[in-house]
């Protein structure tokens, strides 16, 4: 508790520091995850082995990821990055999938039977219907990614992670603490509202 | 409400073949539908009808042939700038659940770029048109609707940019008897006001024969006849279509002749009740099993001439012919 009283600017300064990196973090694994989902959905044939790629990749000790990423990209950022995008890519894959599979054929028949583009279908029809179920997966992936980036600190790329690993190194509980207590806050926080969002998203989807 | 006359449909020579399929979904087909007509295809479910009616809007794009309509080739303009002037109805209704029942209606409009006020008007004609109180219903969402209104809106969405010619893929296959009857109502009322051509698929027999100018009767991929309903009844081309459309039963023939086109003319007989002209010979048939003997033939609350069971049995001999 003490270091938390006494560094709260060193405590702020490593909660944005997570913060950035676990925003980087999902903004690029959104972006790729999305055209993967879309084509899962898509095509059956794609669907099962890109999953169990990704699952494969979920399945590694994080640790064992990060240590074997430093070897090829040195300590810091872009190997942090590069092992949190893998990580959310199942999650979020799998979600976007699952919630596009879980679209009625019908009304994307009806939609593009009334003259609306692929495009248009999909963001007018199918994405506000998938929502809740897309971003229930974004929520599993921030709390996942909150967590894993953790890690972050034991490489340089800083994060609570540097509160957490600089505690143990000095055999100090107070920072120790100060760091746990951070990151659960922020998963917590980032859990209830992205919850809430899930909530809205289905509540508009059903109508 | 502008009546937008229907266009006529040229089918030639269309085959689809799907993907791992063994036979041809549709083989070698062609149809005209002359402007203005309401044809019903109907045959059991595989029997190609749907896939058909899918490949005029290109949601299905055949191996070969062609598909005009209004003269022009499908293939002629962009799949969605066709599907936008073709109205289309599906089984399933297909209503975006999150959006108001007015959204709904008004997609088609917006997706051309109308005007907000014009879509709104046109909105509100197109539910009073399907009997649906602008006021009431706009603002709703499609699951606070019943099964038989949830179709009367996607009816009102197909309409909604005055498509001359309309689909409707089995669309009250979802609804109790009752409902059912009321929609076949409505889009009889709705096919008179327009005068769109209409193409309907079912595999309701009765459906077929309530609706249709001209019946399409499908198997395999092939059409087996295509017919007026009495016509089919009265002389089906195969026993399968005489399976199908039960043509042995005459109760069923007589629910496709008018009182008034059966009676005898002179009103100077007895008479034990009397029947709208415009009522089939079936409802006539329950009068006579009452007790009656003469019914009296009334058109605009005038007697027009006189209907016995005699004159039921010409009729039903003369549709033989």
């Amino acid at each position: 508790m003490s270091y938390l009283l006494h560094h709260p600017d060193e405590v702020a300064r490593r909660t944005l520091q997570h913060l950035e990196i676990v925003a980087i973090a999902l903004s690029i694994a959104f972006v790729l995850a999305l055209p993967l989902g879309v084509l899962a959905a898509r095509n059956a044939r794609v669907r099962g082995p890109l999953l169990g790629v990704l699952n494969a990749i979920y399945t590694l000790p994080s640790l064992a990821v990060f240590a074997f990423l430093v070897t090829y990209f040195g300590l810091g950022l872009v190997t942090t990055e590069i092992a949190l995008v893998a990580y959310a890519q199942m999650v979020l894959v799998r979600n976007i999938s699952v919630g596009l599979l879980g679209v009625p054929a019908a009304l994307r028949e009806a939609a593009l039977g009334l003259g609306m583009t692929p495009l248009q279908a999909f963001l007018r029809v199918e994405l506000p219907q998938a929502l809740p179920v897309i971003l229930s997966g974004v929520r599993l992936a921030t709390v996942a990614t909150i967590s894993i980036a953790t890690l972050a600190g034991k490489i340089d790329a800083g994060g609570l992670g540097a509160l957490l690993f600089a505690g143990l190194d000095n055999d100090d509980p107070n920072r120790i603490f100060a760091g746990s207590a951070a990151a659960a806050a922020l998963a917590i926080g980032a859990d209830g509202a992205l919850r809430g969002l899930e909530r809205f998203a289905a509540l508009r989807a059903r109508g | 409400m502008s009546a937008a006359a229907g266009a006529p449909v040229a089918i030639r020579n269309v085959i689809v073949t799907y993907p791992a399929a063994d036979r041809r979904a549709v083989d070698d087909v062609s149809l005209d539908v002359p402007a203005g007509e309401l044809l019903v295809l109907l045959g059991p479910s595989g029997c190609g009808k749907s896939t058909l009616l899918r490949t005029i809007n290109r949601l299905i794009v055949p191996d070969s042939g062609t598909i005009e309509v209004d003269g022009r080739d499908v293939r002629d303009e962009t799949p969605e700038a066709l599907r936008r002037g073709i109205g289309y109805v599906i089984q399933a209704v297909g209503l975006f659940p999150h959006m108001t029942v007015g959204r709904n209606v008004g997609i088609v409009p917006e997706l051309l770029g109308w005007e907000r006020a014009r879509i709104e008007a046109r909105v509100d004609e197109l539910l009073e048109l399907v009997r649906l109180d602008p006021q009431r219903y706009r603002s709703r969402m499609p699951r606070e609707l019943s099964g038989g209104e949830q179709q009367r809106v996607g009816v009102a969405r197909a309409l909604a940019a005055e498509p001359r010619v309309l689909l409707m893929d089995e669309p009250f296959g979802a609804v109790d008897a009752i409902v059912r009857t009321a929609l076949q109502d409505e889009t009889l009322r709705i096919h008179r006001a327009l005068g769109a051509t209409i193409l309907f698929v079912t595999h309701d027999v009765d459906e077929a024969l309530r609706l249709a100018d001209r019946i399409v009767v499908m198997s395999a991929g092939k059409i087996v006849q295509a017919d007026a309903p009495l016509h089919m009844l009265a002389k089906p081309a195969t026993p399968y279509v005489e399976r199908l459309m039960d043509a042995k039963d005459a109760v069923r023939r007589l629910q496709l002749i008018r009182a008034g086109d059966a009676m005898a003319l002179g009103v100077d007989v007895p008479t034990q009740g009397r029947i709208d002209a415009e009522r089939t010979l079936r409802e006539a048939l329950t009068y006579f099993l009452e007790g009656a003997d003469r019914l009296a033939v009334v058109e605009n609350d005038d007697v027009c001439g006189t209907l016995g069971f005699d004159d039921v049995r010409r009729a039903i001999a003369a549709a033989e012919r």
